[in-house]
């Protein structure tokens, strides 16, 4: 091991502190004194005045290494940006799947290089297009999926082996990645060549999004599964996208988003070698998604203690590879920094929190519309959020050096900060008998509420500053009107239409065949679900009907409300 | 409401309708209205329009505050006036909005005599006032 400065060095550097204390700023202060008394990052971590080699004085040079190598703290890769820019990766989804399909050949003649679907709440909860539930919602912030021929269209004219794709879906995850399976075998794919990622992250539901069907236990199998069958047939392909993004914009702080998010992958980590699956045989495929908020350097500082926890965590596991270890990650900018009034000043923030997630070693990013706090993004502002990335990787110069900001006394200092803050919280999670005991406890529910009620109050007395809003405010009047997306009112008697027809027109025996085959697999807790779903939506059952069978055997979880 | 009522505390049902699971906005504005001295109702997730009304009849409240995040809210509106008024609580409780809405659909919202949109920069006093504000009238 290896410290980043000798031991004299640091004490000289400290007798100096006090002295440049005692003179300089002592004379300055009294002239001009500081802005507050405190300075806080956005976590409320604490700040120096300035940083200097004795602030990181207790790191070794180990704990950063090289980029590519355990604990990947530099990045994931020994070339980063260099080889080939980050994932230009815009959400998009509403309407019918053709609908959809549209604005994503929009976006790759843009130059965007990844899909990332987004599905309307039908989907991502498990009913159908023509439930008493999906009423006024079936297209509308999302895409309807409701059978395989649904995924069809959504995918009509797109080279699967040749893009990756990532769906933003959590409960209904399998049943997705399931019909994503069938529609490619349909088209002759290998689907080891298949590359992308389902969310599936069902643990921040309970805690954050609030996106679930089944009870806790029955949902983390179903999980487990998804990973199991990837892992063995799908070896390019990421099983799940542990979250942070959602935690964070449900009230979290940036080191709490964090640290329950790490809560959650440690228990995926349980589970699935729980099963007897190997460490090494499906840790690299477990892939990350974090928000890029409005602290420029506490969110690079995020991102670097978050490749370096995971890398010690993975190794806790008894991993031997070194990629087991290899966090990757695809961030957001944060939608909740956006604003109603001044909606341009929304391009200025999502640019610095780009920068931010570049300068933190993102594999891919999504960065927000401008138009976010009024409806989904209208095709106008999704090209100026991608083009906002362009810009980034073209221009700036960015992407040619790996981890630029590595070295910087006060980001290495806030890193190690940040880390320390994340395994405290790691073991308190412990102490509460681990993450599902304290979903259920409601601790993490209370932990966000309690932070996000802070954050309301900060912004009330103006301490945080949000311009436009609570400072700098124009009147109502010369708001400049900015144009929305509009949902096709016949969107959803379009919808309902198609899958109709496909009820009509299918195999029922077949369907109901494939149901009961796939409630007599969920009741035995040991064997995987996928292969009997992918059997059910071949024969075309819907996404509702395959909820609906398993809710028979798994039940319905039910949230103790807190605030 | 009897004027005898009008020393207690205001009665706030809050209440998540739809599938949108974005309740950060909600247990904002529970929190809010409780320190306010309110007494609040907090619904939860994924209520039916029926729920919350049939919630707000049980628990004799002066207001429903409906959080919507998913965009339904030009559906879900309509079905909570409708369902308010068959129950004889249209003009006795305040309904008020809240969530991300265009605003030529907070306008036609107002107009149908929803008694305001709380949106997602309104500060934790705001939103007492515009409860206050909205239920004055009927106390």
């Amino acid at each position: 091991m290896s410290k980043l400065f000798d031991d004299e060095a640091v004490r000289r550097l400290e007798a100096e502190r006090e002295e440049w204390e005692r003179a300089e700023l002592a004379e300055f202060l009294e002239r001009q004194p500081e802005r507050k008394d405190a300075f806080r990052t956005d976590s409320q971590q604490p700040l120096k005045r300035v940083y200097t080699p004795a602030d990181v004085a207790s790191i070794e040079w180990e704990e950063l290494g090289w980029p590519g190598r355990p604990p990947f703290t530099r990045g994931p890769y020994p070339t980063m940006y260099r080889a080939r820019n980050w994932t230009f990766r815009q959400i998009a989804g509403y309407g019918t799947g053709a609908d959809t399909n549209q604005r994503f050949q929009y976006l790759i003649a843009q130059g965007q290089t990844g899909l990332s679907v987004d599905f309307d709440m039908p989907t991502l909860m498990g009913y159908d297009s023509d439930h008493e539930m999906s009423v006024g919602e079936v297209g509308r912030e999302g895409v309807a999926i409701d059978v395989v021929d649904d995924m069809e269209a959504l995918f009509q004219d797109i080279e699967l082996e040749q893009i990756s794709v990532s769906m933003t879906i959590n409960p209904t995850a399998w049943i997705l990645l399931a019909m994503y399976v069938a529609m490619a075998r349909r088209r002759g794919c290998d689907l080891n060549r298949l590359s992308g990622t389902i969310q599936n992250d069902i643990l921040k539901e309970y805690m954050a999004q609030k996106e679930w069907i089944y009870p806790i236990r029955p949902s983390l199998r179903i999980v487990r599964d998804t990973i199991v069958f990837c892992a063995r047939e799908m070896r390019r392909y990421n099983p799940i996208n542990i979250s942070g993004y959602h935690i964070n914009e449900a009230g979290a702080s940036g080191v709490q988003e964090l640290a329950f998010t790490m809560a959650n992958a440690r228990c995926y980590l349980q589970e699935v070698t729980r099963a007897g699956v190997d460490v090494d045989e499906f840790a690299s495929r477990l892939a990350f998604y974090f928000v890029s908020g409005s602290d420029f350097f506490e969110e690079v500082a995020k991102f670097r203690a978050a490749r370096r926890v995971w890398s010690n965590m993975v190794s806790s596991f008894g991993a031997r590879l070194p990629e087991s270890g290899r966090l990757r990650f695809h961030c957001q900018t944060a939608a909740a920094t956006l604003t109603r009034p001044q909606p341009y000043n929304n391009v200025v923030r999502t640019t610095l929190q780009a920068l931010s997630a570049v300068l933190g070693g993102a594999q891919s990013l999504h960065t927000n519309g401008l138009d976010e706090a009024y409806a989904i993004p209208s095709e106008f502002a999704m090209k100026l959020a991608l083009r906002t990335q362009q810009i980034i990787a073209d221009e700036t110069n960015a992407g040619s050096v790996v981890d630029p900001l590595g070295g910087s006394w006060y980001v290495e200092a806030l890193t190690a900060q940040v880390e320390a803050e994340v395994w405290r919280i790691l073991d308190k999670v412990e102490e509460l008998g681990g993450t599902v005991a304290a979903i259920e406890a409601g601790w993490f529910q209370r932990e966000i509420a309690d932070f996000a009620y802070g954050e309301a109050l900060r912004r009330a007395s103006g301490e945080r500053a949000v311009v436009g809003v609570n400072r700098y405010v124009d009147p109502p009047e010369t708001e400049q009107p900015i144009e929305v997306h509009r949902l096709d009112p016949q969107t959803e008697a379009r919808q309902v239409d198609q899958l109709r027809r496909v009820r009509a027109k299918r195999d029922q025996a077949r369907v109901d065949s494939a149901l009961t085959r796939l409630r007599e697999v969920a009741g035995d807790e040991t064997a995987n679900l996928m292969p009997a779903t992918i059997e059910a939506v071949e024969a075309r059952a819907s996404m509702g009907e395959i909820v609906g069978a398993l809710e028979e055997v798994f039940g319905r979880y039910r949230e103790q409300a807190v605030f | 409401m009897m004027a005898a009522d009008a020393a207690r505390p205001l009665r706030v049902v809050i209440a998540k309708v739809g599938l949108d699971g974005h309740d950060r906005g909600a247990r904002i504005v529970a929190r809010a209205l409780r320190d306010a001295g309110m007494e609040v109702i907090y619904t939860g997730l994924h209520r039916r329009p029926e729920e919350v009304v049939h919630a707000a009849l049980q628990e004799d409240a002066d207001a429903i505050g409906v959080s919507i995040l998913s965009g339904a809210h030009m559906t879900l509106f309509p079905r909570l006036i409708a369902l308010m008024k068959e129950q004889g609580l249209w003009g006795e409780v305040a309904l008020i909005g809240g969530g991300v809405m265009p605003d030529e659909d907070v306008e036609q919202l107002l107009q149908m005599g929803v008694a305001g949109i709380v949106g997602q920069d309104a500060t934790p006093q705001e939103v007492v006032d515009a409860v206050r504000q909205a239920v004055r009238p009927r106390r």
